[in-house]
């Protein structure tokens, strides 16, 4: 027996897959973005009101990760949207392997923009590059604004972060300000968007990132 | 359920270090764990039992955990402490501007491996 000295981390492998892939896309002129939040937090509300916002202007494809069932993936394909449902089996992210999978099966025709919706937790696909050239996080407001206390890690990684449920702050103590205070001190460089997916309230600006992400790409 | 993904994250990693490195089978390896990585040790060990008797490389290895103290870095009175007893608010001075030195790591140290050119020594 030898002793191999290696002083590797341990999601080196996976490093190296996600660099890979987020070339491979970016030669496609394909956007990927990795959407990550907490169980019921909106996501697919949100992209949903966003497909239907931009249709005609930002074609978007959806790929959803779940442990199971394909609810999610059914209410973006009725907006007439690409997308595909990803099974993990249990675990609880999507790895840069799980997505090369799932992005091979969908159909890529014209996409500019690819969510990957990750699994609904805070906490492991913080850890995992997916691939993607940009990280999204949803804070809802029922959640509460004590969130990036808890989870510091999601909002380092984060490039964005939008606050969803905006039209539920009456019903709940949530301080806008002290969120964003505790998400900038994380990240100085996170954006923080403000929306309500339901009255539309902010999304406009939120859009506005995201077109003006998905021009910067494809012109690249 | 994290731990799951780790181990299967450790052993794709040491398929790559065995192809590198002309590694027949692996008799142990030995990770270091940042004791602020959230990772449950015990966990980790189930999962690793698990899944290294599916696969032929560390089929039967042994895995060693080092827990690396973690320690935090008060960037107002320059001095460090222990991160699990005092969290974010250094103990000397109060100040909340610190930051984790180490022990967060999730890493592997090292691994105790028959090599294809030993077949039959050992």
């Amino acid at each position: 027996m030898k002793v191999i000295e290696l002083k590797k981390t341990v999601t080196a492998s996976n490093d190296r897959d996600a660099e890979i892939l987020r070339d491979e896309l970016s030669k496609k002129g394909i956007l990927l973005i990795n959407l990550m939040s907490a169980a019921g937090s909106g996501k697919t509300t949100l992209l949903s009101r966003t497909i239907t916002d931009l249709a005609g202007r930002v074609k978007i494809g959806v790929m959803e990760a779940d442990i199971a069932s394909d609810v999610d993936a059914k209410k973006i394909n009725a907006l007439g949207a690409e997308s595909i449902q990803v099974h993990t089996d249990g675990m609880c992210h999507m790895d840069a392997g799980m997505t090369r999978q799932g992005l091979e099966n969908m159909e890529k025709n014209g996409l500019q923009a690819v969510f990957l919706e990750n699994i609904g937790n805070l906490i492991c696909p913080a850890e995992f590059d997916t691939g993607a050239h940009r990280n999204v996080m949803i804070l809802s407001v029922p959640e509460g604004d004590d969130k990036p206390l808890k989870y510091p890690l999601m909002f380092k990684k984060s490039d964005v972060l939008v606050i969803t449920k905006k039209d539920a702050a009456p019903y709940f103590d949530f301080d806008f300000e002290a969120a964003k205070r505790r998400a900038l001190a994380l990240n100085p460089s996170i954006k923080i968007f403000p929306v309500s997916a339901k009255t539309g309230e902010g999304m406009d600006e939120w859009e506005k990132w995201l077109i003006s992400e998905t021009e910067k790409h494809c012109n690249a | 359920m994290h731990e799951l993904g780790l181990v299967k994250h450790v052993i794709y990693t040491l398929h790559d270090v065995a192809k590198e490195n002309g590694v027949k089978h692996i008799g142990s390896v030995t990770l270091e764990i940042g004791e602020v990585s959230g990772i449950i040790n015990e966990q980790l060990a189930d999962c690793w039992d698990y899944f290294s008797k599916k696969d032929e490389l560390v089929c039967g290895a042994k895995l060693i955990i080092e827990t690396v103290d973690a320690v935090t870095f008060c960037t107002a009175c320059e001095r460090t402490y222990e991160t699990v007893t005092y969290g974010k608010t250094c103990p000397f001075c109060c100040s909340g501007e610190t930051y984790l030195l180490k022990g967060n790591e999730f890493s592997i140290k090292q691994i105790e491996a028959e090599l294809d050119a030993e077949s039959g020594e050992n």
